[in-house]
């Protein structure tokens, strides 16, 4: 089983680097692009076909250490067998 | 003859300032000190212990994620349970913020650049075993070196740091990261952990361009004698 986890910068929280995208975007002419949020994006094999085992076990390695949830929201999919 | 304040320097891999650490305990207040590894699993015989700055396991995830996770940051908790003081410098401070040993979080220097420059500071709290050497109000000159020194916290938190006077120092006139209320140092509410941007540690003497930091650790020894006297520590 495959689960990706998606950590973004909380709404609330300013994002530096995605203000300096967002910047670096204007200057090149993009000039619709609203706001830009950075986050990170990652892959994690599962060796379970358990899902509901997978769900609860990726939720809390998401809680523990792959998110500050003090600044970073989480969510991740899990795919596959 | 009080006995010695026996201090211990965390070593993570990648730690940077253990050697700077390990010299300004050595060199200004001449106390024991000893380099510990993060596998550790004792810390009991150390009555301070220093989290110093570096980039511990490559910063990777967020810096002081994985670190908080080593053996050692278990007897780290212990000691801060038990009253010792705990000192947490730049990636030092990182850490103890991910191990919830102090509140917030950190996030990318508003700049995005890494800052490597003598700061000036404004020191907030006078009776923390931390600065009780300096002056209420004083302003010192303590260098700052990180590109992730921009303190988060919400505005509850916020509003607790103030209501229970836990911030010791902010940064006077130009904030360099786009700290939180110009925060640059914090302490726990008992008093006995403190995490801070600036490194004290490289501010021992003039020649290094201010000795500032010295009487940081003259603090640590003596509110570690005062309270040896008082019989606290035997």
């Amino acid at each position: 089983m495959k689960a990706t986890v998606y950590v973004t910068v909380k709404q609330n929280v300013l994002d530096p680097q995605g203000k300096a995208v967002q910047g670096a975007l204007h200057s090149l002419g993009f000039n619709e692009v609203g706001e830009v949020r950075i986050g990170k994006y990652m892959e994690l094999t599962l060796d379970t076909n358990d899902r509901n085992a997978a769900e609860e076990r990726v939720r809390t390695m998401c809680e523990k250490l792959l998110a500050n949830t003090v600044i970073e929201d989480y969510r991740y999919e899990l795919k596959g067998e | 003859m009080t006995k010695p304040m026996n201090a211990a320097v965390l070593v993570f891999p990648g730690s940077n300032c253990d050697v700077d650490c390990y010299k300004a305990v050595a060199e200004t207040i001449h106390q024991p000190v000893h380099y510990v590894w993060h596998e550790a699993t004792d810390l009991s015989a150390y009555d301070l212990i220093i989290v110093p700055g570096g980039f511990s396991y490559g910063d990777y995830l967020r810096s002081g994620a994985i670190a908080r996770f080593s053996p050692v940051m278990e007897e780290v908790r212990k000691a801060a349970e038990a009253g010792k003081h705990v000192l947490g410098i730049c990636n030092g401070f990182q850490i103890l913020l991910e191990s919830g040993l102090l509140p917030g979080a950190m996030r990318r220097n508003v700049s995005l650049k890494f800052r490597c420059s003598p700061a000036s500071l404004r020191v907030e709290r006078t009776d923390t075993a931390f600065t009780r050497d300096y002056a209420a109000g004083e302003r010192i000159s303590i260098p700052i070196a990180h590109g992730e020194g921009n303190y988060y916290c919400d505005d509850a938190t916020l509003q607790s740091l103030e209501a229970n006077r836990q911030i010791v120092f902010r940064y006077e006139g130009t904030n360099p990261n786009g700290s939180v209320s110009d925060i640059a140092g914090i302490v726990n509410t008992r008093g006995n952990v403190l995490g801070m941007m600036p490194h004290p540690e490289r501010a021992i003497d003039a020649l290094l361009g201010s000795a500032d930091g010295k009487r940081m650790f003259t603090s640590l020894l003596h509110a570690w004698q005062g309270e040896a006297v008082l019989g606290k520590k035997g």
